[in-house]
């Protein structure tokens, strides 16, 4: 499987993704 | 008033800072690679070594300064909120989570991505097959830190400005 980080794209999606999981977990923490 | 100008130098310095060093963060990633990797792949062309030579060692140079004087301006902000921050009590959570990204990013630059681009850059001995490694490891962890400014910024704007998202 391709390194989703070899891709600014791939790069991008993946810091979106960790951002609406961090966002949960701040909402579950507050 | 000596107290209400500490936040407002501190985050003053903290945007000047952290505007370099993402800024720098975002051209490695999004220019310079690219570049490097066209640059490699012309034949008869000039090549990335002018890049390499000139460009990179005054682009890191600013860069990891950059991140350490971020951090410290960051840590100054915060002030008698750093440990309720750092430990994600109650609201103090949304800066403590942009706090840690921004903790885990500046860990990375000092301690993956500047040591392997040290061997990259001839500045440590390293063998070619070394080299072709720290190369690796140190573009993957600037990948890393790319996707980690995007929830980064969004919890450092959030701390301040987050009542759509944390009421």
């Amino acid at each position: 499987m391709k390194n989703p980080l070899d891709s600014i794209l791939g790069t991008i999606i993946t810091g979106l993704v960790l951002t609406l999981v961090l966002v949960a977990v701040a909402k579950a923490l507050i | 008033m000596e107290n209400e100008w500490v936040p407002l130098i501190a985050r003053w310095i903290h945007f000047l800072a952290g505007i370099t060093w993402i800024g720098l963060l975002y051209y490695f990633n999004f220019v310079q690679a690219a570049a490097v990797a066209t640059a490699n792949a012309d034949q008869g062309g000039p090549g990335a070594a002018g890049i390499t030579k000139y460009v990179v060692p005054r682009a890191l140079l600013w860069f990891r300064w950059a991140a350490l004087a971020t951090w410290i301006a960051g840590a100054a902000l915060l002030g008698p909120r750093f440990m309720p921050a750092f430990t994600l009590q109650g609201s103090d959570a949304v800066i403590g989570i942009g706090a840690w990204l921004g903790t885990i990013m500046l860990l990375f630059v000092w301690g993956v991505i500047w040591p392997n681009q040290k061997k990259v850059l001839g500045l440590k001995p390293a063998t070619d097959a070394e080299k072709a490694t720290a190369r690796r490891v140190a573009f993957l962890t600037s990948r890393v830190n790319t996707a980690l400014s995007i929830p980064m910024l969004l919890f450092m704007g959030a701390s301040a400005h987050g009542v759509a998202l944390f009421g």
